[in-house]
């Protein structure tokens, strides 16, 4: 019971998500193509409908690919986030997260272990889809390539500490329609992923209020004035508090006595 | 089998150690008034028809749910106040397969050593002598995916008792496997209890895994109608075998 087996209990779920994914070939391209499209084929087709201010942190005018960019980010960690918690509700069918639960760890560890597990996941899955918008010449300056990997990590921690939260509710493995319709879309068109605030209120001021509070929000602005190495405060502690709050539910969710698991039945 | 019981020093406390327990799902009752104990080197049955319970029973065990009502005690640790020092004690094989099938048995295993804090360098020479005892060694490198419902069951028990249990929990291990699979399997955990001195709890519904030597605890609807020896099962229900004590404890609980 020493830090050392803590270590050695989190290097092994790290590295064997990490392993799983790099050997399901198929979810490693699926992850990349989603993104993909709508950087090529949406984001090219609605660049003539939507024209751009200059707004921070941009220096310059720029192409709708490249506002777009920050937000397909943050899509994919969204995805990665809904995607973990629904293998986890699987795994909890199947029995696998019965021989995670049942290690002499404190069970919060081992959520967080899972959690940054899925999120070096969605981590690589970013830095190949960044690879690959820079030759399409969606380029930011070669710190922001740094930069941007803190708070991808902070903003993955905080969608999969969403989907963690999820999973301790789902009943059992529905199909990835439901979380889609009512988790996935409403946060990803609601934000400012596809299009900036500004332009929201001149449409509408209710949906550009709900877009500001949409933690998904704040984290694609983190990641996208990370990408010009700056650091927007708002979205840092906004997506910090996101990630506590979902945290801590998720934990509860997962409490044997006090959570969803106690109601779930099963006999 | 009586040999470990004889020996039991007073101080030792028992392997398992159930008291009073009940647990309702949304008013229902699952378990009502539970209570038994396990001593090392015991192989204990856990017989039910389904919905007797079972599953319910093992789910608290391994601290799936909680209850409110009544007492689980592993090696002398509360399951509630003492659950990681409890749970270390413990190895399970879950009814359904609970092994990754993309990776390898080595694999599989190396994750399991990893969540109980084992060092690779002692892990790795347990891990041989486990396969080896179940002539899986040099299936190591395989994907589960490639092995066959048995050797898949062979994998997960020789997991189960990678860092050393005092209590071995089988949930109904053998459904779905053939019939020399499934004796291979029963001999197999019925040796493990005298070799290791280990505590097993064997849930199931099919009496012909019964050995002689056995104890058996019968649930139905939540209560425990028997407990024992085969042998004071027998006497108690007034039968000539395992098959008709069963039937009278079960049945009669309908009318």
């Amino acid at each position: 019971m020493n830090l050392l087996h803590y270590w050695r209990a989190m290097s092994g779920i790290i590295g064997r998500e990490l392993w799983r994914f790099i050997t399901q070939r198929e979810r490693f391209i699926s992850a990349l193509v989603r993104p993909l499209i709508w950087l090529f084929v949406f984001a090219a087709g609605f660049r003539a409908a939507l024209g751009l201010a200059i707004t921070p942190p941009y220096e310059t005018y720029i192409l709708y690919e490249v506002y777009i960019t920050p937000g397909l980010i943050g899509m994919i960690q969204l995805f990665n986030g809904m995607q973990s918690s629904l293998s986890m509700v699987y795994d909890r069918e199947m029995g696998s997260m019965r021989i995670l639960m049942v290690c002499p760890l404190p069970r919060w560890f081992l959520l967080l272990s899972k959690l940054l597990a899925g999120t070096f996941v969605s981590i690589l899955q970013v830095y190949v889809f960044l690879g690959i918008a820079w030759f399409y010449d969606i380029q930011a300056p070669w710190q922001g390539y740094l930069w941007v990997m803190p708070t991808l990590m902070l903003s993955g921690l905080m969608l999969g500490a969403l989907g963690l939260l999820l999973s301790s509710f789902i009943k059992q493995l529905e199909n990835f329609a439901g979380v889609m319709n009512f988790v996935i879309f409403p946060l990803f068109f609601m934000s400012t992923a596809l299009y900036p605030l500004w332009k929201m209120k001149e449409s509408s001021a209710l949906l550009a209020n709900l877009a500001e509070y949409n933690p998904f929000s704040q984290a694609v602005e983190l990641i996208r004035f990370a990408l010009y190495s700056q650091f927007n405060h708002l979205a840092f502690f906004y997506t910090l508090g996101a990630f506590m709050v979902f945290m801590a539910a998720a934990i509860v969710g997962y409490n044997p006595s006090k959570g969803m698991m106690s109601k779930k039945g099963g006999a | 089998m009586g040999r470990s019981g004889k020996t039991m020093n007073i101080n030792t406390p028992s392997a398992l150690c159930i008291e009073q327990l009940s647990y309702a799902y949304s008013g229902k009752k699952a378990l009502d008034q539970v209570s038994f104990t396990l001593q090392p080197g015991e192989c204990t049955l856990l017989l039910g028809p389904n919905g007797a319970g079972k599953s319910t029973l093992f789910s608290l065990i391994t601290r799936l749910y909680d209850s409110r009502d009544g007492q689980i005690s592993l090696c002398g640790y509360d399951i509630k106040g003492q659950t990681r020092l409890a749970l270390a004690k413990l190895g399970v094989v879950f009814q359904q397969s609970t092994l990754d099938m993309d990776l390898t048995v080595m694999q599989n295993l190396l994750y399991h050593t990893a969540l109980h804090g084992i060092a690779r360098k002692v892990a790795l020479p347990r891990i041989q002598q486990e396969l080896e005892r179940l002539n899986m060694f040099e299936r190591r490198f395989e994907k589960i995916r490639q092995l066959n419902g048995g050797h898949r069951r062979r994998v997960e028990i020789a997991r189960a008792l990678l860092h050393k249990p005092a209590l071995l929990l089988l949930d109904e291990p053998t459904v779905g496997l053939d019939v020399p699979s499934r004796l291979a399997i029963v001999d197999y955990v019925h040796q493990l209890a005298v070799e290791e001195n280990l505590a097993v709890l064997w849930a199931s519904h099919l009496i012909d895994e019964i050995f002689p030597d056995d104890h058996l605890v019968v649930l139905h609807k939540g209560c425990v109608k028997a407990k024992g020896t085969v042998a004071e099962v027998l006497t108690s229900t007034d039968s000539r075998s395992i098959k008709e004590a069963f039937y009278s404890l079960t049945q009669g609980a309908d009318a």
